[in-house]
């Protein structure tokens, strides 16, 4: 539980540094942190969730998703709904009743799925719900025909590849190509206000803390063992009478919302959801984190997360054309020479739910398998 | 005559009270005067004419007239440089002006003495002489020696569908030899005679079931157009749209068909490579799009190098593409193999990550190397043009990327069951042990054959420079449909992908007309996410000792 401790008191402790650093200094201070770095810092800290939520499935339950974009853009709508009925009729065409772009695409009424989102309660509650709902129906057609492995990836794909065409539809209601965005005030908050900023930035540490904890406490408990169990020997775990798919489908489940509460906070502190968002690649990348940091470790996601998009603000600003070939070279090296991620140069104790390493036996085994 | 009188009397007034008659029975003397020019085969009195009418129906004139002069004075009608002479005579000259002065219209010869630019005026041009020169430029190829012209300026004929065409049609009819050219004036007829007032309605009946046989949009059109018919004329004009629709309806069919199997014939060459890395050796290869990629770029190079080093050899560019696509993706696969995806065997989700990650480097190396815009790559002749097919119109380059993608899966068939690579790549699959103890390198087969797979996804490549854009994203856009193409059907089957490929093409493009081409994909994705319920192993899963993988 050391680890745990170390974890929590890091992003705790540093959100609240940040933001007394931020608050307390002048822009003339030399501690002085700029609203910039918080806004940045508040990115990243979704980001850790999405990470969380994708090592749930991937380091805990075997399931590689390449598609949990999806349910992170999902509650990136329902937050960037009620952020757009906040506008009310400060928006460009002055229009107390419909967004902005529904006037410009000529419509008269809100289409009914937009009716209660003036309601914060509501949107925060869709930003759970509707990524559930998604992936427990997906999840129990997929897992209950037993869909696996790579299989499982390329439809995770080929789902949130779907909701981008779909999103980009204008026909959707969502806003189509441009998404959307001009955000106004979260709870009469006025966002873009460097309190605010900050305020935003301390929930979504809160947020993560409270993500890391009970992610911590779902796999430490039996249900984790088994969860465990079932990645590494799925068909044993089957045989000695558990239902791997219903292990399966809870954890998948929790996850999606997880990434959809990161969506619903992530939305407000950049001030645009688009659907590029949904886009396959996004979705890769939140797995090279996990990678990155170390898989089936719940503090390595986090490190991953943080690390891999430090670094990518850095070279995108330092060196565009490098980036690709940094994230390339980061996809290749990790899985080559780094499978336990960053986590795993640590010095080895005995941890709850470790990848096992893999024999050479049991690698010859599924090499023959697979031919 | 009443009639007569009301007519002067209203010209008269027309003529804004003039107490003077003598205007007025200058025009009437001109109108009565025009037709009889026309008749006498004047035309080019009718272009110095006053009223756009008269002047488009000299050119309709000038057209038919068979005048040796006829092109050049119509092209510089067209090009506002026909002069006409200001002042009414007889036989009012008719000037073309040239960078080098004037010419008579009549002669071609030079003007000596330039006349002066007060007596002149440029010839009336309106929406009605523009029609008639447009016209008139289609019946003057009726007479070009090329039947294929001829062919074209009929069907331009046909589609005006202009009575004042009628006769002229006649003419050309009357001259025609070539079979096909003289249907479709006997078409062009038949509308034009439709469109005329006073035709009798037996030939109203005859031109109508012409039009119906002919059963394409062009003549849907005619019939859809004609208004206050005889109601039997009517009657027949309606059954014939009918039936016109129903053949159109078919046609659009066996069109959607062939577009779809020309698309399946793309899926087949971007998934084929897959199939064997994928399919045989159970490699996830992420960056298998960057191979298509790859293959297209050499084409690019290659075509480069050859318009540099051998200009005459630039028709047959795609010829020595095609190997050198082969051999550069190739050999990328052996070195990919070589040097990554084998110490990833038997762990497909990191091949997967890392090959994702491969496929980020490539793509940017390539568009470090060559810009991030798209290169042109031609096509050669003998890949362009169409094919007309009874209401088909296929373009040739599909064609041939069908013929090709048949011709490389064939071609793997036959390497994998009978070439030695092909027998060995077998037994290392089928029982990897057995085939090292009978002495089969079995780490060189890993490599060879996902250099094979690499080598066909670059030959894929040089087949899509031909119909798609060739950017550093070009691979992007077929890796998921590839992948569902060897998903549905059925991994490690080469049968299996040939028909995955043409369903799924074929059910795209029936889906996409009904849906749009956005929802027709999210359609097909749905589809997959529910086929993989079903036949998790696709549709022709391998049975066997091989299934358990």
């Amino acid at each position: 539980m050391r680890g745990s401790a170390i974890t929590l008191a890091a992003v705790l402790g540093g959100a609240a540094l940040l933001a007394v650093l931020n608050l307390a200094t002048g822009p003339a201070s030399s501690v002085h942190v700029s609203s910039f770095v918080i806004g940045l810092t508040g990115k990243y800290l979704c980001y850790a969730i999405l990470a969380l939520a994708v090592d749930l499935v991937w380091g805990y339950a075997g399931i590689l998703t390449l598609g949990h974009a999806a349910f992170f853009a999902l509650g990136g709508y329902a937050m960037g709904m009620y952020l757009m009925r906040e506008i009310g009729a400060r928006g460009v065409y002055a229009n107390a009743r419909i967004p902005d772009f529904m006037v410009f695409l000529g419509w008269k009424e809100l289409p009914w799925y937009w009716h209660g989102f003036s309601h914060f309660p509501v949107a925060l509650i869709a930003a759970m719900v509707v990524p559930a709902i998604l992936a427990g129906v997906f999840g129990w057609l997929a897992f209950r025909s037993r869909v696996s492995g790579v299989y499982l990836s390329i439809i995770t794909q080929a789902l949130t590849y779907a909701l981008m065409l779909a999103f980009f539809r204008n026909e959707m209601g969502f806003g189509g190509n441009n998404g959307m965005t001009d955000f106004k005030d979260i709870l009469g908050l006025p966002i873009g206000r460097d309190s605010t900023t900050v305020g935003l930035m301390l929930v979504t540490a809160l947020v993560l803390a409270g993500a890391y904890v009970a992610s911590r406490a779902l796999v430490g408990s039996r249900y984790g063992k088994v969860l465990v169990a079932v990645r590494d020997a799925e068909s044993r775990t089957r045989f000695l009478g558990y239902r791997p798919e219903h292990y399966k489908l809870v954890v998948w489940v929790f996850s999606a919302v997880l990434a959809g509460i990161a969506g619903a906070l992530y939305v407000p502190q950049v001030g645009i959801i688009n659907p590029s968002e949904f886009a396959p690649a996004n979705s890769i990348e939140a797995v090279i984190w996990v990678a990155v940091g170390g898989r089936g470790t719940l503090s390595g996601a986090i490190l991953g997360a943080v690390l891999v998009n430090l670094g990518k603000t850095w070279l995108t600003g330092a060196l565009p054309e490098i980036w690709l070939f940094a994230l390339g070279g980061l996809f290749i090296f990790v899985t080559l020479f780094l499978p336990r991620g960053l986590i795993g140069l640590l010095p080895r104790r005995r941890r709850a739910g470790p990848i096992a390493e893999e024999s050479p036996a049991a690698a010859s085994a599924a090499r023959e398998a697979t031919g | 005559m009443p009639g007569q009188a009301q007519g002067v009397s209203a010209v008269r007034h027309g003529a804004g009270r003039g107490r003077c008659p003598w205007p007025v029975l200058i025009l009437l003397l001109l109108l009565a005067l025009a037709p009889r020019a026309m008749a006498a085969g004047h035309p080019f009195a009718d272009l110095g004419a006053t009223n756009s009418d008269v002047v488009a129906r000299g050119v309709r004139e000038l057209a038919v007239s068979g005048n040796a002069r006829a092109p050049a004075v119509i092209a510089a009608l067209k090009a506002g440089k026909l002069f006409a002479w200001r002042w009414p005579v007889a036989n009012a000259p008719l000037f073309i002006r040239t960078d080098a002065g004037f010419v008579d219209a009549r002669t071609g010869a030079a003007v000596a003495t330039a006349p002066m630019p007060v007596n002149l005026r440029a010839v009336i041009m309106s929406d009605s002489v523009r029609g008639a020169i447009e016209t008139a430029a289609g019946v003057l190829d009726l007479h070009a020696a090329s039947a294929a012209v001829r062919e074209k300026a009929a069907e331009a004929l046909f589609q005006a569908a202009d009575p004042g065409s009628l006769k002229l049609i006649e003419t050309a009819l009357a001259a025609e030899k070539n079979g096909s050219v003289a249907r479709v004036l006997r078409e062009a007829r038949a509308a034009a005679l439709l469109k005329s007032a006073n035709a009798p309605i037996p030939a109203r009946l005859a031109a109508i079931d012409l039009l119906a046989a002919r059963g394409d949009l062009p003549a849907r059109n005619v019939l859809a157009s004609l208004q206050g018919e005889p109601p039997v004329v009517a009657t027949a004009a309606k059954a014939a749209i009918t039936g016109i629709n129903r053949q159109l309806q078919m046609w659009d069919l066996v069109e959607d068909l062939y577009y779809g199997i020309s698309l399946g014939a793309v899926l087949l060459l971007a998934a084929t490579g897959l199939a064997i890395t994928f399919g045989v050796m159970g490699v996830i290869n992420m960056a298998h799009g960057e191979m298509v990629m790859i293959g297209a770029y050499t084409t690019f190079v290659v075509q480069q190098a050859i318009t540099a080093f051998a200009p005459a050899l630039t028709q047959f560019g795609l010829l020595f593409a095609v190997p050198a696509a082969f051999v550069v993706a190739g050999v990328l696969g052996i070195v990919i193999e070589r040097t990554m995806i084998r110490f990833l065997y038997g762990r497909p989700l990191e091949t997967l990550l890392a090959t994702w990650g491969l496929s980020l480097v490539l793509q940017q190396a390539v568009r470090s190397i060559f810009g991030p815009t798209n290169q042109d790559v031609s096509s050669p002749d003998w890949m362009s043009g169409f094919v007309k097919l009874g209401g088909l119109t296929l373009t040739v380059n599909r064609l041939w990327i069908i013929l090709f993608a048949g011709l490389v899966l064939a071609a793997l068939m036959a390497a994998l069951r009978w070439g030695g690579l092909g027998r060995s790549i077998r037994a290392v699959t089928q029982n990897r042990r057995m085939a090292a103890a009978m002495g089969i390198r079995t780490p060189w087969i890993d490599a060879l054959t996902f250099g094979l797979g690499s080598g066909i996804a670059g030959m894929a490549g040089v087949a899509l420079s031909q119909i798609d854009n060739v950017s550093p994203n070009l691979g992007q856009n077929y890796i998921i449909d590839s992948f569902i193409v060897v998903v549905v059907g059925g991994v490690g089957n080469l049968w299996g992908t040939l028909f995955g490929a043409l369903i799924l093409g074929v059910v795209d493009k029936f889906v996409e007309p009904l849906t749009g081409a956005v929802l027709g994909k999210i359609v097909v994705l749905v589809f997959l996410i529910l086929f993989i319920q079903r036949r998790p192993r696709g549709l022709f899963p391998l049975k066997g000792r091989a299934v358990e993988a």
